[in-house]
């Protein structure tokens, strides 16, 4: 269990008070609580209640101590010390021992003690503490209260009140830490249990730390439930694969299958909690991968040996030396990048690479090298904290980065931070954060960023005082010139700039180099003495490192070999691609790269699943997901978070390794590819410290009028991605796919205040059901890759003007 | 008296011998006449209630108490359409290994529910490693009169608590499964039934 983050500053000895705790003084800070100051001389007091990150409510009363002067005993995870306070333990007062055996009886009298049924068996505080503070036998001979069990407070929860100690961890969590207080203590005495209004279930993102959280095994998860012991059990610290949040999870694994996975500490980033989609999406890494590599024979993939498959890679590859693309996808970790950084230029001669397999631009890219690319730390988690103002520039952090969410709304509610949302909708996570609400149509970010002077005079001045922090999203990269309008912003009022991607490997991938016109740490491409630095650690020429390259459309216009661009005459078309963990259908032009991908005349993909990208390969190899292999992940702050395998002794191998041997079989120089190779090449480089490129400015995009409305749009936390796959019980805590509008629009597209509503473009259509929220006006909002709402299919996303009707197309 | 050569006092020895009581047992011709000890701990057994449910609930505690190693469990949920123990968890694998296995009887002490005892059986012997590895249903016990094959539902009207309070004794028509419950296993993919999916 952590001790709750320590202000970084020096206690003045001024506030220190001396506290004799079982007759031994010591100097603590003045408002420690006695369970801490305990803790600290390592004496351990029973408790169940109390938590270090939730505020104390002395509910189950197994902490109670004596202390000098009171008549009766006190709960120490409530009491603040006080100076020449005399604390006595269960060490050395009977009265507390006493005091806290009939507490201990107390909470097990209507205990169902059905340990051998329940998950929690084996590691349950009830269980040790009982065993530790309480008494062998029990005087109550009568019949325990029951209920029936266990209920559902969500898909995924399953609460059985019989256990229930009522210790409100659950109920404060989900009140004071997640904002979705849909649990409740209900009704007094011995009925009192944990509960959910009937038609509210718990669907909060964050549910899953009350599992971890309750002291009993009162809560359980539909996954975990009944598959295993803490002893079958091999856990591994990692960090968490679906998203820049960086949270440090622990993953249990038996016989090499995960049987769950726990927020880890962290103080610095995820402090002990995380969100539903890092605990509960890992069905993944077991169900449909790829067994072996496969190859493609008369039109069909057929399985081949290793040896084979490495030598039709490597042959076609070669063939197409300097006319290849790589597309990496965001999900890779920070070592795989940089080995697919390193392949594209060194095995394949070219500079065309791009990691963002979403909705991107060149504005976006050029933003990145200039502004986040291989960058130092910062802003941090902390920054947020201290920050008098946080200005999020079109992220929705409760689903795109929600630790971002939490930490926001406690320094919003601790420290008073302010924060202000530029946004089309005002969401129920804007309302938990108790952020401001700066209403935008979508597309039009740039020019409210721009126009902020004039606007908004306080937001302006509040960005001046120092450690104000300005957060970008990810869907900024589709709304020209927003990215410069937020660069230019922060280096106008000196706030900090945090761009903030959604997937786990974006940050890492960039600062790899996975993108055109920028090596290894951040260095221009283009740069003499960045090429020399990179060339020297890669033991090849520098001037045989590509130059630029193209992403984004130009990339994906490449391999169409679309005519009507100037590289048709430079020849400089695309005849080999090389495709890491990349979802098509995640790409802004999905239909334009379905098609480049079944053009190109060589497709060598990596994958540990099928997907769109392996049906129309020439070549398959199999590789490692996150949990076989070790690696680190870089969040959005630039922390590099490293980790190990948590499966032992997996078969497959990581994209590094898998990279590398294709290299050989090339008779390319490339090393050995695997994670400690792969890291000492990056420490020797190290990150840029010479010029970088300047910030795009470009300008905002004259609003265009051709549909009636504005689409809205983002990626809700858990959606169709193909990380949540087979995992029912979570998905179906999703948060409901709908259109969201503001009456005023509805009624002036002649829309009712409910019903469904069909959302158009000239390529297709979605039909949702509609409710009336907070929207701007003028502006529809859908999400974006939802069961039944895929936003990029109907060759839409953020700020495309579209039709909304009525009732179904 | 003179002294005999050494080679022939040996054969006194053998010819004194032939008119002896024989001490060898006939095995395993005459195995039954041999019974072995009643508290003998021999080859485990899962049990089963007196309509036929198992008794094992999957708690994993026999593989906890083991000293060697020797059991493997995993547990799940019982559903309405396969129940195979009263209550909500039973032992979906439940494996013991006898190469590993001693004998200590630690793992029936541990049991709650007296699912798991020993038999008398000491007949394991094998000439390969994965046929010693006991499965579910080379443990399970045998089903007697009035037992029906699990999956099946439970007496209605009563509860788990009315098992573990012996009011339950014998199965009745109304649990007799109604065709699909049973066919349920069986299609199951073998990963699925032997719990490697
Ligand atoms: S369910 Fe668990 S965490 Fe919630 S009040 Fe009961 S014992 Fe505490
Ligand atoms: S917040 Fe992000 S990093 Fe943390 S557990 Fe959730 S998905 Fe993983
Ligand atoms: S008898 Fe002893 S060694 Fe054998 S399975 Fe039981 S506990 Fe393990
Ligand atoms: S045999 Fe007994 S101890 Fe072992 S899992 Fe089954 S019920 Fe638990
Ligand atoms: S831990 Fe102190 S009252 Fe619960």
């Amino acid at each position: 269990m952590t001790i709750a983050p320590q202000s970084p500053t020096e206690v003045a000895p001024t506030d220190l008070v001396t506290v004799s705790v079982d007759g031994i003084e010591v100097r603590v800070p003045k408002g420690t609580l006695v369970i801490r100051v305990a803790e600290l001389m390592g004496i351990e007091i029973p408790r169940f209640c109390d938590h270090p990150l939730l505020d104390p409510v002395a509910a189950c009363r197994a902490c109670l101590i004596e202390i000098e002067g009171q008549p009766k005993p006190q709960p120490a995870c409530a009491i603040a010390v006080t100076d020449g306070m005399v604390v006595r333990t269960q060490r050395t007062s009977p009265m507390a021992d006493t005091a806290q055996e009939g507490v201990m009886e107390f909470l097990l009298l209507n205990h169902p003690l059905d340990c051998p049924v329940c998950d929690k068996g084996g590691e349950c505080p009830l269980q040790n503490q009982a065993m530790t503070a309480g008494r062998g036998t029990s005087r109550f001979e009568e019949e325990k209260r029951t209920f029936e069990k266990p209920i559902n407070v969500s898909a995924q929860i399953l609460l059985d009140r019989e256990r229930c100690v009522s210790c409100a961890r659950c109920t404060r969590f989900a009140d004071q830490i997640a904002g979705d207080p849909m649990l409740e203590l209900l009704e007094r005495g011995a009925k009192q249990q944990v509960g959910t209004a009937e038609d509210e279930p718990f669907d909060s993102y964050f549910s899953g730390n009350t599992i971890q959280i309750c002291p009993v095994g009162a809560l359980t998860s539909s996954l975990y439930r009944f598959r295993a012991r803490p002893f079958d059990l091999v856990s591994t610290p990692t960090t968490c694969e679906h998203c820049a949040s960086g949270c440090s999870l622990r993953t249990d694994v038996r016989r090499g299958v995960i049987t769950r996975r726990l927020a880890w500490d962290d103080p610095e980033v995820n402090e002990e909690w995380n969100c539903d989609k890092g605990r509960f999406a890992f069905v993944y890494t077991y169900e449909g991968r790829i067994a072996s590599p496969l190859v493609r024979e008369n039109g069909e993939l057929r399985p081949a040996s290793w040896p084979e498959a490495l030598d039709v890679a490597a042959r076609g590859l070669a063939a197409a030396r300097g006319r290849a693309g790589v597309l990496t996808g965001g999900r890779l970790t920070r070592e795989d990048a940089y080995a697919y950084a390193k392949f594209a230029r060194v095995a394949m001669g070219t500079g065309d690479i791009d990691f963002r397999a979403r909705v991107a631009s060149d504005e976006e890219a050029q933003f990145l090298a200039s502004s986040v690319a291989g960058m130092p730390l910062g802003p941090t988690y902390a920054d947020l904290d201290r920050a008098p103002v946080v200005l999020l520039v079109g992220l929705e952090p409760e689903d795109e980065s929600p630790i971002i969410f939490l930490r926001l709304r406690r320094a919003a509610q601790k420290k008073g931070v302010r924060i202000v949302s530029l946004s089309p909708v005002r969401t129920r996570g804007m309302d938990k954060m108790d952020a401001q609400w700066w209403a935008c149509q979508p597309g039009g970010e740039a020019v409210a960023l721009r126009q902020i002077a004039e606007n908004s005079a306080d937001t302006l001045a509040a960005l001046r005082q120092p450690g104000a922090v300005i957060l970008v999203g990810e869907r900024m990269a589709g709304v020209p010139g927003a990215l410069s309008a937020a660069a230019e912003l922060a280096s106008s009022t000196g706030a900090r700039l945090g761009w903030v991607p959604r997937r786990a490997g974006e940050r890492g991938a960039l600062d790899a180099g996975a993108l055109a016109g920028l090596l290894p740490g951040g260095r221009p491409a283009d740069d003499p003495r960045a090429r020399e630095e990179v060339a020297a650690v890669w033991g090849v020429e520098a001037s045989s490192l590509p130059t630029g390259g193209r992403v984004g459309q130009s990339l994906v216009d490449a391999i169409l070999g679309d005519t009507s661009r100037a590289e048709r005459e430079e020849e400089r078309h695309i005849d080999a691609l090389l495709v890491a963990g990349v979802e098509v259908a995640d790409h802004e032009r999905a239909e334009d790269l379905r098609r480049a991908l079944s053009d190109v005349p060589f497709l060598v993909a990596l994958s540990t699943h099928h997907n769109d990208v392996t049906e129309v390969a020439d070549v398959v190899f199999p590789v490692a997901v996150v949990a076989e292999k070790a690696g680190s992940f870089t969040d959005w702050e630039g922390r590099t978070k490293p980790f190990s395998a948590a499966i032992h002794g997996a078969q497959s191998v990581a994209d590094g390794r898998v990279l590398a041997m294709i290299a050989d079989s090339m008779d390319v120089t490339f090393g050995a590819g695997d994670v400690a190779s792969l890291r000492a090449e990056m420490d020797r480089l190290g990150m840029w410290t010479g010029a970088r490129p300047a910030a795009p400015s470009v300008a905002p995009a004259a609003s265009d009028a051709s549909g009636t409305v504005a689409l809205a749009t983002w990626r809700l936390l858990l959606d169709a991605g193909a990380l949540q796959e087979g995992e029912p019980h979570l998905a179906a805590t999703a948060r409901p796919t709908e259109a969201l509008m503001s009456s005023e629009t509805a009624r002036s597209l002649g829309l009712g205040q409910a019903g469904s509503v069909t959302v158009s473009t000239d390529h297709g259509s979605l039909e949702l059901p509609l409710r009336i929220a907070d929207v701007v006006d003028g502006t529809v909002w859908v999400p974006m890759t939802s069961e039944g709402s895929r936003v990029l299919a109907i060759g839409a996303s953020h700020g495309t003007r579209v039709r909304v009707t009525g009732g179904t197309a | 008296m003179p002294e005999l050569p050494p080679a022939v006092r040996g054969f006194g020895v053998t010819f004194a011998t032939m008119f002896k009581k024989v001490v060898t047992e006939e095995y395993p011709e005459q195995a039954d006449r041999y019974p072995p000890k009643p508290r003998f701990h021999g080859r485990h057994q899962l049990n089963r209630w007196a309509d036929g449910l198992e008794k094992c609930i999957g708690c994993e505690l026999c593989a906890w108490a083991c000293p060697a190693d020797a059991i493997l469990v995993e547990a799940d949920s019982n559903t309405e359409e396969a129940r195979f123990s009263p209550g909500e968890r039973y032992g979906r694998v439940y494996q013991i290994n006898y190469l590993r296995c001693i004998f200590c009887g630690l793992c029936i002490e541990a049991c709650p529910t007296r699912a798991l005892t020993m038999t008398n059986v000491y007949e394991l012997a094998d000439d390969n490693r994965a046929d010693l590895i006991y499965e579910k249903k080379d443990l399970l016990a045998p089903l007697l009169p009035g037992m029906i094959p699990p999956p099946h539902r439970m007496v209605p009207g009563t509860t788990e608590k009315d098992y573990y309070a012996g009011k339950v004794t014998g199965s009745v028509p109304e649990q007799e499964p109604e065709g699909d419950s049973e066919i349920w296993y069986e299609t199951q993919e073998p990963a699925v039934r032997e719990g490697r999916a």
